[in-house]
């Protein structure tokens, strides 16, 4: 098995901080001035209407989009500094969901999960259970041969996930990982999701504008002794201890940054319109 | 109270000077970018990592996979020329010459255009039509996500098969022309074999032959990263990879026949004259 990859992070330091970050395209500023911290283990949920900067988001704590003003620090690296070649080994470090899981469609299910051990020329031996074991965990190793285009959305959803976790990266990014399926699809997808943040401890961006996924995984837990997912204990005073918080895009700004209970009492009118 | 309706921006005309010159920056940008691509393709063939499989994959696609057109057009060529130069020598009593102006024009200029137009219209589609698709399925940016150059692992392999396939399917081309343009001229003529073949094979020079293998080259790499360029630059979904693939056609297609004149000219000076 591959070394885990390493965190150059100082202890209880953020593993993700966004500092002053703006980007815009001809079609105007997307992001204005974002600032927040992920810590590790935590899960930050970013809420928004469509078009509202959620990806672009995603994909410049990925490197894979460069903001135009401010700082983007992820796992101790500063990403605005660095250069491409240098991104394209850091990102190596995390992993990515896409939206429709952007599977590679020339290849099959077993090469797209593998298509990041074989560029960093990992044995074969090594690659074929390191495959089988991260489609196990999503619950696909029946469609190992099976090409893209068999599959359903969300198959192809879990088959992006296993593909990200392969190298069993310490902060994983989805975006709208359950956009498009339908309940019962989009629980297993959550439940997943709170698999790898409870039992891997994964820190984790989640984009979505589907609020009973966000609050599935505010007031859910997976718990490994059971092995089901279970409500998240609350204290007298409905309290709870959750590792999810919450950030809310409006106008390519930040509008609320908070804990669950903070969203939910809010009195802000477009928090109670967003939330109704 | 908070409405959800997205603010929509305020529309002011522009005025034609700004239109224009919006335009001409956005040309100077693309003509930059390609550029850059251009560089950065051609740096990276010569470092790793590299990718022969993919290199051997687009080998079959183009070399392989346009030999069918080659062979059938290129046929068709050389036997139309003679058709057309027939009557004209046959009035002068040359036509013992049709030999070597069927060699000459299809080695130096129709064998290298042809197939150049021929790749482009098939290849160069392919491949500006397969890269957009991945990028408006976000196939790209995954790869990247993945922490793989997509300029390594699309582009290169692209370049380099199209650079190794074209003058082979170049040479492919002006053989079977020279065999078309042989039976057209035996049946139309009544030329035989020897007295074609001959004035053929006497009539062209060494720098003919370089001529003849060097356009398709310069050709090859012009397909190549045109059509990766345009790929790799689609917006707008599945209309847009379709706006793509006719951009990139178009311009590779009209930048092999601007190349070609200016590329005959530089090599008819070193070689021929």
């Amino acid at each position: 098995m591959a070394a885990k990859p390493t965190i150059d992070n100082t202890p209880g330091e953020p593993l993700i901080r966004f500092e002053d970050v703006s980007i815009g395209f001809d079609e105007g500023e997307v992001l204005r001035g974002i600032s927040f911290e992920v810590v590790p283990g935590e899960t930050k949920v970013i809420l928004g209407e469509s078009g509202s900067g959620k990806t672009v988001l995603l994909k410049v704590a990925a490197g894979l989009l460069r903001p135009q003003s401010g700082r983007v620090v992820v796992m101790g690296h500063d990403l605005t500094e660095m250069k491409e070649v240098d991104l394209l080994d850091f990102r190596r470090r995390i992993g990515f969901v896409f939206q429709e899981g952007a599977l590679f469609d020339s290849l099959n299910v077993a090469d797209n999960v593998s298509f990041r051990l074989r560029e960093e020329s990992v044995a074969i031996e090594e690659t074929e259970p390191r495959v089988r074991e991260a489609l196990r965990f999503v619950e696909m190793e029946d469609a190992y041969d099976k090409f893209p285009d068999e599959l359903s959305g969300g198959m192809r959803r879990r088959v992006s996930i296993a593909r990200a976790l392969i190298d069993q990266p310490p902060i994983v990014y989805y975006d709208s990982p359950t956009g498009g399926l339908d309940p019962v699809t989009s629980q297993t997808i959550i439940t997943l999701i709170l698999r790898l943040r409870d039992l891997n401890g994964v820190t984790s961006l989640l984009a979505t504008h589907r609020l009973q996924d966000a609050f599935g995984l505010a007031n859910f837990a997976f718990d490994s002794k059971s092995d089901r997912v279970v409500p998240i204990w609350e204290d007298g005073k409905g309290r709870q201890f959750s590792p999810t918080n919450f950030l809310v895009l409006r106008d390519a700004q930040v509008y609320f940054q908070g804990e669950t209970q903070e969203l939910l009492k809010s009195a802000d009118p477009y928090l109670r319109e967003f939330l109704s | 109270m908070a409405t959800l309706t997205p603010k929509t921006p305020e529309y002011t005309k522009p005025s034609p000077i700004a239109g224009l010159n919006d335009a001409l920056k956005r040309q100077i940008l693309s003509l930059q970018s390609y550029s850059y691509l251009v560089g950065d393709a051609l740096a990276k063939m010569f470092s790793a990592p590299r990718y022969p499989e993919d290199v051997l994959e687009q080998m079959d696609a183009i070399g392989v996979g346009s030999l069918p057109i080659i062979l059938l057009t290129g046929f068709f060529i050389g036997g139309v020329m003679v058709l057309n130069t027939a009557a004209q020598f046959q009035r002068f009593g040359e036509t013992a010459l049709t030999g070597d102006t069927v060699a000459i024009a299809l080695v130096r200029e129709l064998g290298p255009t042809i197939a150049g137009l021929l790749v482009t219209g098939r290849n160069g589609s392919g491949i500006a039509s397969e890269l957009g698709s991945m990028v408006v399925t976000e196939q790209v940016d995954a790869m990247r996500a993945l922490g793989t150059d997509p300029v390594r692992k699309l582009v290169v392999p692209r370049l380099i098969a199209t650079v190794l396939t074209l003058p082979l399917l170049t040479a492919v081309a002006d053989l079977v022309g020279l065999i078309g343009g042989y039976i057209v001229a035996h049946f139309t003529l009544g030329l035989s074999a020897v007295e074609f073949w001959n004035r053929a094979i006497q009539a062209l020079a060494f720098g003919d032959l370089v001529m003849g293998l060097a356009k398709p080259v310069v050709f090859a790499i012009i397909i190549a990263t045109v059509a990766c360029f345009y790929g790799l630059r689609t917006r707008g979904g599945t209309q847009g990879v379709g706006r793509a693939t006719t951009t990139a056609v178009v311009v590779a297609s009209v930048a092999i026949l601007v190349s070609d004149f200016f590329l005959g000219k530089l090599l008819l000076y070193w070689f021929v004259s």
